[in-house]
């Protein structure tokens, strides 16, 4: 590594190191680890859309044998076993084999997919532990195994120019059959049944797709290690469905995020002394994630929280603008409420102290009360809601007991949608019955 | 080969016990599509042994157990959270958790106890070799059942057989809860007991076993413990307890001979010993792939013949059905397949000198015949069909013995006369 590990930091070093200057080396570790997450993000999306994540993981402990097997194989062919592509050969054979094993299991048994994957993650590995064990005692094999177990935790700070190019090809391979083959991996995603419906190879799509993960899971080895791969495998595309709903735009999120994760995770490594690039660069992928999580606009936490909220606010304001208008407007024929009737409902639907203040301010901004003497008036325009939502009430109790057995299909629309959801001829007859209810002619 | 007590009483012993454990709590997982959460907790619970470690500073067995555990139950309810919050599928949730907190894990071994001997690489591969007698050791296997014995046995051993106790406890208590729990949880719920405490109940047990098992047999062996005797095991019966006791045998026998095999297969190649955990491994494997393939109801080999016993059957009735139609109506059958009409010869069925019915034949054919005519009329009648609609499920149902259409008498929807019984 070109950088010397301090143990504290300056601002100088980490704009240094985040903006290319901090040696040749560092800079290739940095690019080759963008380019690791941008890939794995990329390809992660389709077995996220496929529910294929867990395959990831499968595949990332599967390829320990084919790493042993493949040194094993290079030792009595004469080699000193050492060999960076023989031994990423023999983790790629060995995680296709391993996906492979996963599907004859599925066609062959009656054992359901995550039972599969896990039998097959557990032998592949417990073979490889095996394996690793025998290599590992020098009388066995008579070359010594050192460096192997790197591949286990990674070693990103190893990454020389030479690796991050091939990690930069592999991204760029990876985006690019998935342009080629963008609607046919959407469309295999997002419904398999009518893609296969449709004459879309599902079985080789899915083959395509499943063989990109091999072949991004083997370019991880070296940086972040076999276990630690399939994170920047799942992590990434889960964080951008949060963002987002739009195929493409999951795609260039989730490359985005991948890519930021593996740049910052490496930066901080190199930065600071004694972190596991890998671990740190995961890290940084939870971190996204959980800010993913929180903040994004539509399915964030804090999102979605906030929506329910103002939800609430708003249906608790509709009941009591019908409150109102019911018992005061039509009973009394008054437009005035006074205060203690308002503290009185508040008391009868047991709304905390603070709702009642908030749902009339926010009554009062939309124009439908104003603050008198006592008490509030309803506005003209708060007349009109009242009655509305009155009116919408009705409806939908009628609608409710008319027609028990289709109406749970309805539950989710508010008394708003009523006269949306049902059509004309259906809201005149409800409205007949509730005439004839109320005594009154149609 | 032969074992020796002083080396591998105690390694076997944690090997059958841990088997046991994950054996008895994977049928649970493998019913419930669980299956990856013992490769999950397996993962995770490392950040919560070397965060027990800082904390205490020891290494003793109740301090790793207790922060193993709560990283696993803490693994559980971050699933669960993310499950919810994001609506994140239950794959990718599990693989997000277990993930981060394993990178988290290996962190912090890196940063604040590199300098013990908390190996990240001895949590995954176990080391139950290591698990050797310390003290005098009996020199033969008679002797093994000693008070001294019961006094040199590993504190990691002592887990184990604790933590056997305890899942027999669960299981048998809660057997009939679990049961239900496992195939209907919205019934187990309707039935007034709670699916989802049962849930947590059982992921504790998981994390126990798992972390119980950890130091003796290694995280590799868990996962590989916790799921394979059980889906072995549903791959020869489809009912609960005798999938639980099968998996129990499988769980031992595995033990035992993939233990013994670490140490005797390299021998005859002249090696030294392999790694046991992952021979272990090997050995549920290959159980796993003699239950594929023998199983009696589900093997392959099994669906294999039963299949190829339906075709000559409904081949050979083909034939017959044809000759029947030809006699009747003197339409010729389009194409004829040799090796039927030898089976068809053989049987008696056909006569030698020429292609047409024997008596015995022509009997076989008419029932097969009134099979196909009756279910006609049954679909035509009964289930509404149109005539000219029925054919082919008919087709399909003659040949099933089994299935018998309801009696009847005259002639079918197109006109033929049902031949009589």
């Amino acid at each position: 590594m070109a950088l010397a590990r301090p143990e504290s930091l300056s601002v100088g070093q980490v704009v240094e190191v985040l903006t290319f200057q901090a040696g040749y080396n560092t800079n290739a570790v940095l690019a080759g680890s963008a380019m690791l997450g941008l890939s794995a993000g990329v390809v992660g999306v389709f077995a996220l859309l496929r529910k294929r994540s867990l395959v990831a993981d499968a595949i990332g402990h599967a390829t320990l044998p084919g790493i042993v097997i493949a040194f094993l194989v290079a030792v009595a062919l004469g080699g000193s076993g050492r060999s960076l592509p023989v031994l990423l050969l023999g983790a790629a054979a060995s995680g296709a084999l391993s996906v492979l094993c996963i599907f004859a299991i599925l066609r062959f048994t009656r054992l359901r997919e995550d039972a599969a994957i896990g039998i097959v993650l557990g032998v592949f590995f417990g073979l490889g532990v095996v394996l690793l064990s025998y290599v590992q005692r020098p009388e066995n094999v008579g070359a010594s195994p050192a460096g192997l177990h790197h591949f286990i935790y990674g070693q990103t700070a190893a990454m020389r120019a030479g690796d991050a190019m091939l990690m930069g090809g592999i991204a760029l391979g990876a985006i690019l059959a998935m342009l080629i083959l963008f609607k046919e991996l959407a469309l295999t995603s997002f419904n398999d049944e009518f893609a296969r419906v449709a004459g879309y190879p599902v079985g080789v799509l899915d083959g395509v797709m499943l063989a990109l993960v091999v072949l991004v899971t083997v370019a991880g080895l070296q940086a972040v290690g076999l276990i630690l791969v399939i994170a920047l495998l799942i992590i990434p595309p889960v964080a951008a469905r949060l963002w987002t709903d739009r195929l493409p735009l999951l795609v260039v999120f989730a490359g985005g995020l991948g890519a930021l994760s593996g740049f910052v995770g490496a930066a901080a490594s190199a930065l600071l002394p004694r972190t596991p690039a890998g671990s740190v660069i995961v890290l940084c992928g939870g971190a996204v994630f959980v800010v993913s999580l929180l903040a994004a606009p539509r399915h964030g936490v804090v999102a979605v929280g906030g929506r329910r909220a103002l939800q609430r606010l708003r249906i608790a304001g509709e009941h009591m603008l019908e409150a109102a208008y019911e018992h005061v407007v039509t009973r009394r024929h008054e437009t005035v409420v006074p205060a203690r009737t308002v503290r009185a409902m508040e008391r009868l639907w047991g709304w905390p102290v603070w709702l009642g203040p908030m749902v009339l301010a926010g009554l009062r901004r939309r124009g439908f009360v104003s603050r008198v003497e006592g008490g509030y008036e309803l506005t003209p325009s708060g007349v009109e809601r009242g009655a509305r939502i009155a009116r919408n009430h009705r409806l939908w109790e009628q609608y409710l007991q008319a027609y028990a057995d289709v109406a749970p299909g309805h539950v989710d629309w508010s008394a708003d949608m009523v006269e949306h959801v049902l059509s004309p001829e259906l809201v005149a007859e409800l409205e007949a019955a509730i005439a004839r209810a109320a005594g009154t002619p149609a | 080969m032969t074992l020796s007590p002083a080396l591998d009483l105690f390694p076997l012993a944690a090997a059958v016990l841990a088997a046991l454990s994950c054996g008895l709590l994977g049928n649970f997982l493998v019913l419930r599509r669980l299956s990856l959460m013992g490769d999950a907790m397996s993962h995770s619970v490392l950040p919560g042994l070397v965060i027990a470690f800082m904390i205490t500073g020891v290494r003793t067995a109740p301090v790793m157990f207790i922060g193993a555990t709560l990283a696993g139950v803490a693994t559980v309810v971050l699933v669960e959270l993310i499950k919810r919050l994001g609506r994140v599928e239950p794959g990718a949730a599990m693989g997000v958790v277990f993930s981060v907190m394993f990178a988290f894990g290996v962190l912090l071994i890196e940063r604040a106890a590199r300098n013990t001997d908390l190996d990240a690489s001895c949590v995954l591969h176990g080391q139950l070799e290591s698990l050797a007698w310390t003290t005098d050791a009996p020199a033969s296997w008679v002797g093994v059942f000693d008070v001294a014995t019961l006094a040199a046995t590993p504190p990691q051993v002592w887990t184990l057989a604790l933590t056997v106790g305890l899942t027999i406890v669960l299981v048998v208590f809660l057997y009939k809860e679990l049961r239900l729990a496992a195939f209907d949880p919205a019934m187990a719920t309707a039935q007034g007991f709670n699916a989802s405490v049962l849930h947590y109940v059982l992921m504790v047990f998981v994390a126990g076993a798992t972390v119980a098992s950890f130091e003796a047999v290694g995280s590799i062996l868990v996962i590989a413990m916790l799921i394979v005797p059980a889906a072995t095991a549903r791959l020869l019966t489809d009912r609960l307890l005798p999938q639980i006791l099968v998996s129990v045998v499988v769980a031992i026998g595995a033990a035992v001979v993939g233990y013994a095999g670490s140490i005797g297969v390299p021998l005859l190649a002249g090696k030294r010993e392999v790694n046991a955990a992952g021979s272990i491994t090997l050995a549920l494997a290959g159980l796993l792939v003699l239950a594929a393939l023998l199983g009696p109801r589900y093997g392959v080999l099994a669906t294999a013949v039963r299949r190829a016993r339906l075709r000559r059957t409904v081949a050979l009735e083909d034939l017959l059905g044809s000759l029947y139609r030809q006699e009747e109506r003197g339409v010729l059958p389009r194409t004829i397949d040799e090796r039927v009409v030898r089976r068809a010869r053989g049987r008696g069925f056909v006569r030698r000198d020429e292609l047409a019915l024997t008596d015995d034949g022509r009997a076989e054919a008419a029932a097969l015949v009134r099979r196909h005519r009756l279910w006609e009329s049954y679909l035509v009648e009964r289930a509404g069909l149109a005539a000219d609609h029925v054919h082919v499920t008919a087709e399909q149902l003659e040949h099933l013995p089994s299935a018998m259409p309801p009696d009847a008498d005259g002639s079918d929807p197109h006109g033929r006369p049902i031949p009589p019984a």
